[in-house]
């Protein structure tokens, strides 16, 4: 083996030499993290027949983790074959991070369950969707139970919270409840009246848009609009209090996370949600009558007049109930992720999203079976 | 004089004339004080002195109020943000609570630097990842999450990652805070072990005492009622013959 020539560079090199039982590696020049450096499994095979192994440097100007690297796959694989290593000839520092290397022994690795087949997949995927039902069953009772310790003025939240709760959830949600209800009145009252410019009944576009907006649009866009804004935020809220174990801590007090955490969180949305949707309704019949009158020519009277007489105070209290329950929906699917969220900052994530589409989901479900039942009963 | 000769002439870091502030509100003022190559250095202090917050400013989260801090010679914030950056690359840093990823494992976390700044083939990077995780006692946990594991493992591991690109200087914040008394000092142990093979600066902020004797070679100590430092030096030195303030500390109040 030559040991003059090192290439101007300095780069890491190995030389080997010694006799095929007993070889010896020598580390040279610059040893440095890069793709080009020597690798154990590269010389593994000339050391098949190797009895003792020795290492050492020579001209080794300066050396990092490759090194390090390089030789503990040395000693890992002689220990697995019973040869001895004799590391005498190493720079002290070499010697003594390889001793900190094996220095606690590691716990056989991890066993990583094999990934399902599709078939079991798509049952796993099935199995864990139903679970999710006696888990949500379960939180309603909780919410419920917690609703009497309210009642009965045992339950320990905090005043100051709730208010601002209130606040975050109604007044500062109205400037977009107002833009999404104006645009859809808009789009209510174009859609209907090219349709009843037809027959000559343009005058109808105020039925037409004050029941649709007061019975249905109304609740469902203030439902919605609260799942993105206020689902989304109880969710996080509560799925980061859950990573930095402070709802642990809160338990660890007596105090129940249902009573300090979800209650005014719901209460609050289902207090403030028919205020909110009353409250787009009347922007959406607002909206609907801007476009009548100045691109239908409705007059305003007219309009006026028709909107009313079409308006019945069930209209309303259909609204408002369905209002109401998708807040309440809402607001349990928001804060029941959030208490289901798990340890790290992509579990929050997770649960926010998770709380998103499950309070759309559960708002759909529930307006088609309210829809059903209020046409059952004529209402 | 050639650009390496002067590189090892200038002390490795130099704090200049430094003042910390919020606003209006100076924390620290007039800090000045050198460390050198393969120095462990401890910045102590009592609770709220300012101690993190100097150490947030020496890299480069928290712009000095006035005065600047030297690498080499070189004014880290006159740098460009490139050079800042580059600079940067050269530090681990421990932070007070590990500060891993959450949503990665161990092996993710100590991976993620190395697959950010270097071009290595993914199966070296594994190697290294493993070699790192063993240096701190933690091989064959390189697939569990920072959630299962305990803090004094979280310690080791965030150390892991500080040390994932081979750095010249190494930044603990409070290193064995929260650690039971053998834990943290093998933490000692393993730090001083570092320094000697690797030939790393170690800055640390802490006010364990047993930890600042057994590894601290110089040190600054932060008074937060005068607002600057009061004494400078090694520590063993300053529980002798320094000012009362630093003796009564080191002596947990017995001078």
């Amino acid at each position: 083996m030559n040991f003059d020539e090192l290439p101007p560079d300095w780069r890491g090199q190995l030389a080997i030499d010694g006799s095929a039982e007993q070889p010896c590696l020598w580390l040279r020049g610059a040893w440095e993290l890069r793709d080009d450096v020597p690798r154990y499994a590269a010389i593994a095979p000339q050391l098949a027949n190797a009895r003792r192994v020795s290492v050492g440097a020579r001209d080794l100007e300066r050396w990092d983790s490759s090194a390090v690297n390089f030789l503990a796959a040395v000693v890992r694989d002689a220990r697995a074959r019973n040869i001895e290593v004799d590391q005498s000839a190493l720079p002290d520092g070499l010697r003594r991070m390889l001793a900190l290397v094996f220095a606690v022994p590691a716990p056989p690795p991890r066993a990583t369950p094999p990934a399902p087949g599709m078939l079991a997949g798509v049952g796993l995927a099935v199995l864990h969707a139903w679970r999710d039902w006696p888990a949500m069953i379960e939180f309603a009772g909780e919410i419920i139970l917690s609703l009497g310790r309210f009642v009965t003025g045992r339950a320990r939240y905090r005043r100051g919270d709730f208010a601002y709760l209130i606040e975050e959830v109604g007044p500062r949600a109205l400037p977009i409840v107002s833009l999404i209800s104006f645009l859809v009145g808009t789009i209510l009252a174009y859609m209907g009246a090219v349709q009843l410019a037809l027959f000559g009944a343009s005058i109808y576009i105020a039925d037409l848009v004050g029941i649709g907006v007061v019975r249905e649009v109304a609740a469902l866009m203030t439902g919605i609009i609260l799942a993105g804004r206020t689902g989304a935020a109880y969710a996080a809220q509560i799925g980061t209090m859950q990573v930095n174990e402070e709802i642990d801590a809160l338990r660890t007090l007596g105090v129940s996370p249902i009573d300090y955490l979800v209650l005014p969180r719901m209460l609050a949305l289902i207090f403030m949600v028919p205020v909110l949707t009353l409250y787009a309704g009347i922007v959406g019949i607002l909206a609907g009558m801007t476009i009548a009158v100045l691109v239908f020519d409705v007059g305003f009277y007219e309009y006026y007049n028709e909107t009313l007489s079409a308006l019945e105070l069930k209209h309303f209290a259909v609204g408002l109930i369905k209002g109401t329950v998708y807040g309440g929906l809402v607001a349990f699917a928001g804060c029941l992720r959030g208490m289901q969220c798990g340890r790290s900052a992509q579990a929050v994530g997770e649960s926010t999203t998770s709380a998103v589409v499950l309070g759309i989901l559960l708002i759909t479900i529930s307006a088609s079976i309210l829809t059903i039942v209020f046409q059952k009963l004529g209402i | 004089m050639s650009a390496a000769q002067s590189k090892q002439a200038a002390p490795h870091i130099e704090i200049r004339n430094l003042t910390m502030a919020y606003g209006d509100y100076v924390i620290q003022r007039d800090l000045d004080f050198t460390i050198n190559r393969g120095d462990i250095f401890v910045i102590m202090g009592g609770s709220g002195c300012g101690k993190s917050t100097l150490l947030r400013q020496m890299i480069g989260l928290v712009r000095p109020a006035k005065g600047t801090v030297l690498y080499d010679g070189v004014d880290y914030w006159a740098a460009s943000p490139a050079q800042q950056v580059q600079r940067q690359r050269g530090f681990g840093i421990l932070f007070q609570a590990g500060a891993l990823w959450s949503s990665l494992t161990l092996a993710e976390n100590v991976a993620l630097p190395l697959q950010e700044f270097t071009t290595l083939a993914p199966d070296l990077i594994d190697e290294i990842v493993s070699l790192k995780l063993s240096l701190v006692g933690l091989g064959g946990f390189e697939q569990f999450y920072p959630s299962e594991i305990s803090g004094g493992m979280k310690k080791r591991a965030g150390l892991a990652r500080a040390m994932a690109l081979d750095p010249e200087i190494l930044f603990f914040d409070e290193p064995s805070a929260g650690l039971d008394p053998l834990s943290s000092r093998r933490l000692d142990d393993l730090i001083l072990e570092l320094r000697d093979s690797l030939g790393a600066t170690v800055v640390l902020v802490t006010h364990e005492l047993p930890s600042i004797f057994a590894i601290a070679n110089n040190s600054v100590f932060l008074d937060a009622d005068t607002r600057t430092m009061i004494a400078y030096g090694d520590p063993r030195e300053l529980a002798e013959h320094g000012v009362e303030k630093v003796r009564t500390f080191l002596k947990r109040g017995a001078a």
